[in-house]
């Protein structure tokens, strides 16, 4: 919405609106499921974390209250629903606290790796060149790297293994950050090398646009059409690796914040012996989070790509058939009436 | 998210779109220099990564400073990190680093005084044995189910099939070893929980074989009791299923995607249109083309695989380098850490360009 | 054409509707049509006119966003059954396809699975229809695929799609069908891809597989050069109904509805431009041969180096004309030719490798692009597809408005409004379009909006690429008049490249002819059209097919004595 007071009209922008209420209004059947279910539990997840303070019983680095110690490994009761860990915390103040970790290493991790990672993919992808090429073959060369060995090489330099809270979603996000960089640079240069043979830049080419033009309103805004599937698909495996570096001991200390997968390898032992409250609870937290914004960036996916959208069938007519061929598409479809000329 | 880029190295497109039709691909002796080519740019690859984790990992400090700061007093730790050489400029120390890798040499650990390489030979069998199960897990459940998501493609058992796909994929592997362990160890007492074969087995493996592979299975095989292979198939189960099914899921959606694409193409209509069955049309025609990027696509998994490797050891108890990585990490042993780090992104580099041989040599467009 | 025995394919009051993410599209409607044994039947229409999807239901090709109601009887080449394609079950359609219709597509690179050898998709077929041996089927393949004119077809056999070319995969394409022996060919735009002198030779296959096999053929085409060539009766077909149906000479000589004389009208003839040629030549100032030209190539080579040891690709080779103020020059030549090139080369897109090129006094050989920016104010550019020319995030009045804003002219888009309202008026379109998104607009649209563009800097110099061949006949002809008006108004120099020899001769001065990156022939339409001089233009010349089946048929007998 433009604030300036001009007469002229203001572009109409038809069928456009919020990318995520576009696609919600777009989806049918399963695929509509998908992303609504996504949505509910993504949703649930960033409530839970805003309202941590009054939704969790007890502190997450609450060891006693009025009536002493909770005591170590106190199976589920009136008191703690979830039970306590090994180290006598409340499983579901830690499970409850620790979306807010979780939240805090997908912001700055995505933040970090996205700007710079899109401006580096637009600059390579768009002037090519030797610098092109040596990016592209270190991104690729990081790329191939198991992202979470990668992640600990960072967590090492940045926290040397121990750490607070913010030293702690520091290392997770900084390890994210350069997991990422060459994947958000891969698919923004490889648009760009896409949109750049397109011909409307290369007719803004030809007006005489400078490259800063060209780059900024022709070929960035048409690039990150596909970002926010990647960005929902590149949140969840920051919680993923936020887990696996919290399971490996990179994690936070218990007593400056609560992380699911540092709690998970403190309960490891409590497998062997049967215990299961302190390990399922925040096992399935770091499910839920992850397969609510996985199934958000899939079914999004899936409705950017006309190939993989499902749409309704048309009514069976009174006589005939259906004729089924699955997946089949046609070349001249329906939309060609469209591209019909109006004879005036 | 199957962002495959098989190009080498991203050439600029300077030829225009209607490029002549003339032009061939690639013209004779095509695969000899892809494969040349892709062959030197392993070379690169591993070299930077070495300089991204030498350069990482050195601003933290010398490492034995991280591994015994504290504990020592401030003179004898000086002594040491001297005599070790790490008070020299960064530069010459990384020249020397990069003169070791050159012959072989990925450094000795601070905790257990032994060449890294050494560790590798000790417990890269066990690694190796834990990734071919899991491959072979993920094969059997992801490739079929995926044709026949896309085969059942919108209907009710696609849906199925997608859902566990993405929870394959939500579930990180240490959690669900432990679910795994849960419920068949500990309730249910069918599996073994840890370990790579019970004290026994490995008894009679150290006693009985004279040149053990380290890969128990054909340790276990070569001592003629069928009571040891059962007991290392068993303790195998749990790992193997637990990463397998990361991969599986990945490898579902992978061919799920893929058929359905090849499914729209131009081909599979005209093979339609000569009246070729729908099954076979699956099979034949939409299944062999999507193939070949889904090859692709198991090479970059092959890091990840890794990079789940590591925990489900952990998780597992399972003796391989991936255990011994988080052992070396608990003990803040970091040349080790990187000796292995480095040692494991050159096993990636020559996997990645293995798998990118095999999907050119599959491909008769670059064959001939 | 009367037949003795029953039609192969009878289509009864076919309706098809599909669902769309607008709503239900009604793509045929109440479709009554019959092909008799050995017939060719060609549908004719543009783009949305429904004649694919027809076609495609006679073997029940339709996706399952679509309903068809009505009948569609196919009915076996020995006439020893029939069956209603609309009504049947899945399994059963498998036995019909191919084996009683089969079909030849539009793109012969898409139509062929790219990992299986050919031979192997040929012999898929015939397994699927019957118990062949192995060497039974292969002996069959072979044979067909010599039938089709594929040389050494015993050694072509074990070869991938990917080593044959564009007319020798249509020609396998076409085997595929064939091996089958059905009764009809339903052939999709089966030239459209293809070159013209390749089209010319796909053409006569088809007309063998009648005479040979007699199948009979349902084209389908918007090219109605290709109508007159093959056809025996045409039905023309528009928004989804049939309007009308008669015999090849009947429909070109007396087109009884409306629409079809609008159609006919519309296809440019050679010959067309003649008049007005001359015209434009008379009214010159007599020094206008000495003026400077705008632009001029001497020897102008371009070179497209080659990846991973593949050798360079000489896309322009020692190539010398010039283009005088004012004047346009056609720019003819298949594809491969380096026409497109030349094009690019001249708008600063592509290098020049060797040779010399000056545009508007800058050489182009060597040019740094901060010395060429302020020659591009005065050259105008229109883009072939006009899908992919505009942005799609930009209004047509924000993209028109660019290279004013670009050069100073006006502050931005708001500023610029008055003009790119003129402009938008100057190409006949309502200023209301000036705030729609591009693809809210017809491709005929966007390509009076591509021109708006173009002009408003009024360019000394108008590079125009292919700038109909992605319209429909009846849009081009109108976008061809609207163009020679503003030339005539504008008084600007134009390169205009195109395949289309009647195309260009509509509105070009001279025409220049390229063959594989050589000028092979310059000169006026008049000598190039009328008197030929070098065999490739002579080939090309007699492959076009012209619309009228009784020129068409002397025409071809030219071509085979050329061939």
């Amino acid at each position: 919405m433009s604030t300036a007071a001009t007469t002229t009209a203001v572009p109409v922008r038809r069928r456009r609106g919020l990318p995520v209420v576009r696609q919600l209004k777009q989806a049918v059947g399963l695929q509509r499921g998908m992303l609504v279910a996504g949505l509910v539990l993504t949703g649930v997840f960033l409530l839970t974390a805003a309202l941590a303070d009054l939704l969790a019983p007890y502190g997450y680095n609450q060891l006693r209250d009025a009536d002493g110690p909770f005591g170590a490994q106190q199976s589920p009761s009136g008191e703690h629903w979830l039970g306590t860990t090994v180290g006598g915390y409340d499983v579901l103040s830690r499970v409850i606290y620790g979306t807010r970790t979780a939240l805090a290493v997908i912001v700055v991790g995505i933040v970090l790796s996205f700007f710079i990672g899109v401006l580096l993919g637009l600059v390579s992808g768009y002037f090519g060149g030797w610098l092109d090429r040596v990016l592209v073959v270190v991104a690729d060369a990081v790329y191939a790297f198991p992202p979470l060995l990668l992640a600990i090489v960072t967590a090492i330099v940045i926290s040397g293994g121990q750490s607070s809270l913010w030293g702690g979603i520091m290392a997770a996000a900084i390890a994210i950050t350069v997991i990422y960089i060459p994947q958000y640079f891969r698919v923004i240069r490889a648009e760009t090398v896409r949109i750049k043979a397109e011909a409307y830049v290369e007719s803004a080419k030809v007006i005489g646009a400078s490259h800063w033009r060209i780059m900024t309103r022709h070929v960035l805004r048409n690039a990150t059409r596909t970002l926010p599937l990647i960005l929902t698909l590149n949140a969840s495996e920051a919680i993923l690796t936020l887990a696996g570096l919290g399971f490996l001991g990179f994690g936070i200390e218990p007593t400056s914040g609560a992380e699911w997968g540092f709690d998970l390898n403190r309960a490891l032992s409590d497998v062997t012996s049967g215990i299961w409250w302190t390990s399922i609870p925040p096992g399935l937290a770091i499910v839920w989070v992850v397969l609510g914004l996985t199934l958000v960036g899939e079914s999004l996916n899936d409705l950017v790509d006309p190939r993989l959208r499902s749409r309704r069938a048309a009514d069976a007519g009174e006589t005939g058939e259906v004729t089924v061929v699955p997946g089949g598409t046609l070349g001249a479809g329906p939309a060609g009436l469209a591209g019909i000329e109006a004879t005036r | 998210m199957t962002t495959t880029s098989t190009e080498l190295t991203g050439e600029p497109a300077t030829v225009p779109e209607a490029a002549p039709p003339t032009r061939r691909r690639r013209t004779g002796g095509g695969l000899g220099s892809y494969i040349t080519v892709r062959f030197l740019l392993i070379f690169p690859t591993v070299f930077i990564l070495v300089t991204t984790v030498f350069f990482l990992m050195r601003t933290t400090g010398d490492p034995i400073t991280a591994a015994l700061g504290g504990r020592l007093a401030p003179a004898e730790l000086a002594e040491r990190v001297a005599a070790a050489g790490y008070d020299r400029p960064l530069f010459t120390q990384y020249l020397e680093y990069l003169g070791q890798l050159v012959r072989l040499d990925f450094g000795t650990t601070l905790s257990t005084n032994q060449p890294v390489l050494e560790v590798l030979a000790d417990f890269g069998a066990a690694t190796l044995e834990l990734a071919v199960y899991a491959l072979i897990v993920a094969f059997v459940i992801g490739i079929p189910l995926g044709r026949f998501a896309a085969y059942a493609r919108d209907r009710w058992p696609d849906a199925v099939l997608r859902v566990f796909a993405i929870l394959c994929y939500a579930t990180p592997v240490f959690f669900l070893g432990m679910l795994l362990k849960l419920v068949f160890s500990s309730s249910l007492g069918w599996l073994p929980a840890n370990g790579r074969a019970s004290t026994r087995t490995e008894i009679l493996i150290q006693t009985s074989v004279d040149n053990p592979t380290g890969i128990y299975l054909i340790d276990a095989i070569k001592t003629g009791s069928g009571e040891a292979v059962r007991d290392v198939l068993e303790h195998a189960i749990l790992p193997a299923v637990a990463l397998g099914l990361l991969t599986a899921g990945v490898f579902l959606r992978l061919v799920r995607t893929n058929v359905i694409g090849t499914l729209g193409m131009g081909y599979v209509e005209a093979a339609r249109s000569r009246g070729v069955g729908e099954r076979r049309l699956l099979r034949k025609h939409a299944y062999r083309p999507a193939l070949i990027p889904i090859i692709t696509v198991i090479g970059l998994q092959i890091a990840l695989l890794l990079g789940g490797a590591v925990l489900t050891e952990t998780t597992f108890e399972w003796r391989g380098l991936g255990f011994q990585l988080s052992e070396f990490l608990q003990a803040r042993d970091f040349v080790a850490v990187q000796g292995m780090v480095v040692l494991l992104a050159v096993v990636v580099a020559v996997t990645n360009f293995v798998v990118d041989v095999v999907a050119a040599l599959i491909d008769p467009r670059v064959r001939y | 054409m009367s037949s003795t025995t029953g039609p192969v394919v009878d289509i009864r009051d076919l309706s098809v509707t599909f669902a769309t993410d607008a709503g239900r599209v009604v793509a045929v409607q109440d479709v009554s049509l019959e092909v008799g044994p050995g017939e060719v039947l060609a549908i004719v229409g543009e783009s949305g006119s429904g004649k694919t999807v027809t076609a495609r239901s006679i073997l029940g090709l339709l996706p399952e966003t679509a309903t068809t109601r009505g009948a569609v009887l196919l009915t076996r080449k020995d006439g020893s059954s029939s069956a209603d394609v609309v009504t049947l079950k899945r399994s059963d359609l498998g036995d019909v396809r191919g084996r009683d219709a089969a079909m030849v597509f539009q793109e012969p690179s898409t139509s062929l699975n790219p990992v299986y050898k050919v031979g192997w998709q040929i012999i898929e077929g015939l397994r699927a229809h019957g118990g062949y041996s192995r060497a039974e089927a292969r002996a069959k393949a072979i044979d067909v695929l010599r039938r089709v004119g594929i040389p050494e077809p015993e050694k072509r056999i074990d070869h991938y799609p990917h080593q044959f070319s564009g007319g020798q995969k249509q020609r396998i394409v076409i085997a595929q069908a064939l091996v089958l022996d059905p009764g009809v060919i339903i052939a999709d735009e089966p030239t459209t891809a293809l070159d013209v002198t390749v089209q010319a030779e796909i053409l006569d296959l088809l007309r063998r597989c009648r005479d040979e096999f007699g199948t009979a053929i349902v084209l389908i085409t918007h090219n109605m050069g290709v109508v007159a060539d093959l056809a025996d009766r045409v039905a023309v077909m528009f928004q989804g109904r049939l309007v009308e149906q008669a015999d090849v000479r009947t429909l070109f000589s007396a087109p009884r509805e409306e629409y079809t004389k609008q159609l006919l009208g519309s296809v440019p003839r050679l010959g067309q431009g003649l008049a007005r040629t001359q015209e434009r030549a008379a009214a010159r100032p007599a020094d206008w041969a000495q003026a400077a030209p705008l632009v001029a190539a001497r020897d102008l080579r371009i070179v497209y180096p080659g990846r991973l040891r593949a050798p360079d690709f000489t896309a322009v080779d020692g190539v010398s004309f010039a283009i005088r103020p004012g004047e346009v020059l056609g720019l003819v030549g298949e594809s491969g030719s380096g026409k497109t090139t030349i094009g690019r080369a001249i708008a600063g897109l592509t290098k020049v490798t060797d040779g010399s090129l000056t545009v508007l006094g800058t050489e182009m050989n060597g040019v740094k692009e901060k010395r060429f920016r302020p020659v591009r104010e005065r050259i105008g550019f229109v883009f072939q597809d006009p899908a992919s020319s505009f942005n799609p995030l930009l209004t047509i009045a924000q993209a028109v408005a660019e290279p004013l804003v670009v050069h100073g002219r006006a502050k931005d888009a708001h500023e610029a409004r008055g003009r790119v309202e003129e402009l938008l008026e100057a190409v006949q379109l309502p200023t209301s379009f000036a705030d729609r998104f591009p693809h809210e607009l017809s491709g005929g649209q966007r390509q009076r909006a591509s021109l708006a563009r173009a002009l408003a800097l009024r360019p000394e110099l108008l590079i125009a690429d292919e700038p109909t061949s992605a319209l429909d006949v009846s849009v081009q002809a109108r976008v061809l008049d609207l163009f020679a008006e503003l030339q005539l108004e504008y008084g600007f120099a134009c390169l205009f490249i195109s395949h289309d020899l009647a195309v260009v001769d509509i509105l070009a001065d001279r025409i220049a002819v390229l063959y594989r990156g050589q000028l092979v022939e310059e000169g006026t339409g008049e000598q190039v059209l009328g008197a030929p001089q070098h065999p490739y233009t002579q080939r090309l010349l007699a492959s076009l097919p012209v619309p009228d089946p009784d020129e068409q048929a002397a025409r071809r007998a030219s071509w085979q004595s050329l061939a």
